[in-house]
């Protein structure tokens, strides 16, 4: 999140509106609901934006800094929009041994972006897990939801290639 | 194939076979259990096509038996061979032949086929032959024994004694004993395993106090990390008088390098949840709650599902199978934070909070969620318990040591042959995991130590890996237990390099709330990166000692009194590394980066 600017504000869609009135509705009567109320947000829109951080302090009460605080404490909430397909390197020590840092360097080569960034297009975006508990398959890279195992640099250009083709056939 | 087949496929969890996954495994009446490794579309097509239609093996996917048999009782029908010596040659391919030349010899080759395995779990012991149904195995066979192997033990069914393998297994699965057993998505399939009997019995039969009693009597340490006695936990919880009482499942493995907690979430749900549901009669909670990891979607989906499937037979929710007592379950997503492994953080979280954690006591067995007793259990820890209660404390107690009872799931990955699961009777040596179990070092290059416990462990070097494993013996070598990752390093892995990413990993997590941790590791991983360019000066090692000292101290949660200890260790065992950067200045610092880099063999440059 470091150094990204925020979208501008704008106004929610009435089915955004419905659609955390509703999540607030299920998650009415448990405690401690913030985390997954923010969780289900982020697997909807792929971000929380701030239009439905600002509704929810309205809808909940909870003041819209204690929002933050929680959105920003956390590595796996976003705060903005993300590229049409996320490539994942994971970090874990077994990976990192194996060469993960390599393919992080050639993935932002390529990219012409940084870890944590989203390409001009909009088409990709690059970030680092922790570990995803694939250690067997190290190194490992998520493309798109889906684990590749024993990945080499060599590899990584037809990772991004084949992306391309996909995006190509479908237009 | 000619009418409609009637082979039922079934979906089982995680088998722990991380080297060789994905696997398939093939049961057919009257013949033997065949697990199939490396399995990609092309060889799922032929073990389809070759095994279940023709009834033939395939060549080089068999993960050969783990049981070893005695006594052959009937006919052979197959051989599985495998070169199981460090250098491995094509040994195999030629001695395949000359086997398969001398069955052909004595009118056996069409019923017995010759086979190479991709695996049979034994190393270093020359060439291996496996007969199967028997599971009795060979090694050290050499081509003479070939003529005996086939007029002996193929025809006159009679054992080659001076050849017979017998090991006994190093490993015993306690937690992991259905994992890669049980569809994990289907109650039934794990009902037919036993699940739910021991929480039924304790329900029925026994009073909260023998469920914590028989948890005492087995010994059974908190397998998250520090090791804290559960009985001693639960009786702690249960004894304060409150309106409400929680139990939490910490499944939230935020250690790099380890995936044992995964495995056991996806292989064996069930598990998990009927030691949740024991805890909270043992120590009478309402409510309990799995904290795990948003980035594990696939173990939230199968907890989730074992959950709703409970609740559907009453054996959750209101009025447990009529006996009057009433307990829930749900998950809490956890959302990227380390820190939140540690109890009063992961409690901030649960709550809606971000995750700091706050000094103890009071204890959370005192006042936790909600300001009420809460008991938290790791993944393996709950696993355990449900085994624990139907076989009884004593049962259990038998594995291990005097201090450090039972068994430990390790998960074993970096420079080794065959990443994998192991689960071990404690006082095991960590060289016989690596080298019995998982077949020693990766593409020949000498092992340099053995890292446990993650970002809040250390380093075992080569020459200390025979000693056991219990908690007591890793703190003294500067390590931890930990959840129980593995990692095994090689000549090529540079430890000043492997400090200072143990320790980034630590600054970044630090939640910042206390000095020491947030000021103290951010100032000692400038030193070290300072060092790894070879810009190091005479002093720095004792600073980054002091330093170490003062998180240790003074630090308010066991991240931060943790976190220096990879550094530690490595300065313990491996401070000529740390001098060579410092004296050999920024021109040795650049070769060797530069070697790594380009995946070289360290000592060549230096």
């Amino acid at each position: 999140m470091n150094n990204t600017v925020l979208p501008p504000l704008r106004d929610l869609e009435p089915e955004v509106q419905q659609e955390i009135d509703e999540c607030v509705e299920r998650w009415s009567d448990q405690e401690g609901n913030l985390i997954m109320i923010l969780h289900e947000i982020q697997n909807h829109h792929g971000y929380v934006p701030r239009e439905a951080s600002l509704l929810l302090a309205e809808k909940t009460g909870v003041p819209l800094a204690r929002i933050y605080e929680v959105l920003t404490f956390y590595h796996y909430f976003r705060l903005v929009p993300q590229g049409k397909h996320q490539i994942t390197v994971c970090n874990g020590t077994a990976c990192y041994l194996k060469g993960s840092a390599r393919l992080l360097s050639e993935l932002e080569n390529r990219l012409e972006i940084k870890e944590g960034e989203t390409t001009d297009d909009r088409l990709f975006h690059l970030e680092t897990v922790r570990c995803i508990g694939c250690c067997g398959m190290a190194p490992a890279v998520v493309v798109d939801g889906t684990t590749v195992g024993k990945v080499a640099t060599t590899d990584i250009a037809g990772i991004i290639e084949k992306i391309h083709i996909q995006e190509e056939t479908n237009e | 194939m000619a009418a409609k087949c009637q082979i039922p496929i079934r979906r089982v969890g995680s088998y722990g076979y991380a080297f060789a996954d994905p696997l398939v495994e093939v049961k057919t009446a009257g013949a033997p259990t065949i697990l199939y490794g490396l399995v990609d579309e092309e060889a799922a097509a032929a073990i389809v096509y070759q095994h279940v239609g023709q009834g033939k093996l395939l060549d080089g996917h068999i993960i050969g038996s783990r049981q070893r048999g005695k006594t052959i009782d009937g006919p052979v029908t197959a051989i599985l061979v495998r070169d199981s010596s460090r250098d491995e040659g094509d040994k195999t391919e030629f001695f395949k032949e000359s086997i398969h030349a001398e069955l052909t010899e004595h009118g056996l080759a069409d019923t017995v086929q010759v086979v190479s395995a991709l695996d049979l779990g034994i190393y270093d012991e020359g060439l291996t032959v496996q007969l199967l149904p028997s599971g009795v195995t060979y090694t050290n066979v050499l081509s003479r024994d070939i003529t005996r192997l086939v007029t002996e033990s193929v025809q006159k069914q009679e054992v080659l004694d001076h050849l017979l393998y017998s090991s006994p297994d190093l490993q015993e699965r306690i937690v992991l004993r259905n994992c890669g057993i049980i569809d994990p998505e289907s109650l039934d399939d794990a009902l037919r395993h036993d699940s739910y009997k021991g929480f039924v019995r304790a329900l029925t039969e026994q009073s909260p106090e023998q469920v914590i009693d028989t948890v005492k009597t087995s010994g059974l340490r908190g397998r998250g990390g520090a090791g804290f006695p559960t009985g001693v936990k639960w009786e702690l919880t249960r004894k304060p008088e409150a309106d409400r009482k929680f139990v939490i499942c910490n499944a939230d493995e935020g250690d790099p390098g380890a995936f044992m907690d995964r495995s056991v979430l996806e292989g064996d749900p069930h598990a998990v949840l009927e030691g949740l549901m024991l805890a909270a009669f043992a120590i009478g909670a309402c409510k309990g709650y799995f904290y795990i990891r948003a980035e594990y979607p696939l173990a939230v989906k199968r907890i989730q599902k074992a959950i709703d499937q409970t609740r559907e037979r009453g054996l959750l929710g209101e009025n447990i199978l009529g006996s009057g007592w009433s307990f829930d379950a749900a998950i809490r997503l956890g959302a990227g934070a380390f820190v939140c492994g540690e109890e009063t953080a992961l409690i901030a979280s649960i709550e809606g909070r971000r995750g700091s954690p706050e000094p103890r006591p009071p204890y959370p067995s005192v006042q936790g969620l909600w300001g009420k007793p809460t008991s938290i259990n790791n993944v393996e820890t709950l696993a355990a318990v449900p085994w624990i209660v139907a076989k009884g404390g004593e049962a259990y107690a038998r594995f291990g040591t005097e201090k450090s009872k039972g068994t430990k799931v390790f998960a074993v990955t970096g420079k080794v042959l065959n990443a994998q699961l192991v689960e071990v009777p404690m006082g095991t040596s960590v060289r016989d995991i690596i080298f019995g179990i998982c077949g020693g070092a990766q593409d020949a290059v000498p092992i340099k130590g053995v890292q446990t416990g993650g970002p809040s462990g250390g380093i075992i070097p080569e020459p200390y890996l025979d000693t056991p494993i219990t908690y007591e013996n890793l703190s003294e070598l500067g390590s931890i237990m930990g959840s129980g990752g593995m990692l095994v390093m090689n000549e090529n892995d540079c430890m000043v390099d492997v400090a200072a990413f143990y320790l980034k990993f630590c600054v970044d997590e630090s939640c910042g709330k206390c000095a020491p941790c947030r000021a103290g590791g951010y100032q000692m991983l400038q030193l070290l990166q300072k060092i790894a360019k070879g810009r190091g000066e005479p002093g720095d090692l004792d600073l980054i000692r002091r330093i170490c000292k003062a998180m240790q101290c003074a630090s308010l949660c066991g991240l931060g009194q943790t976190a220096p200890n990879p550094v530690l260790s490595s300065l313990r065992f491996f401070e000529d590394e740390f001098l060579a950067y410092i004296e050999g200045g920024t021109s040795y610092a650049r070769k060797l980066k530069k070697a790594r880099a380009e995946g070289r063999n360290l000592k060549d440059v230096v």
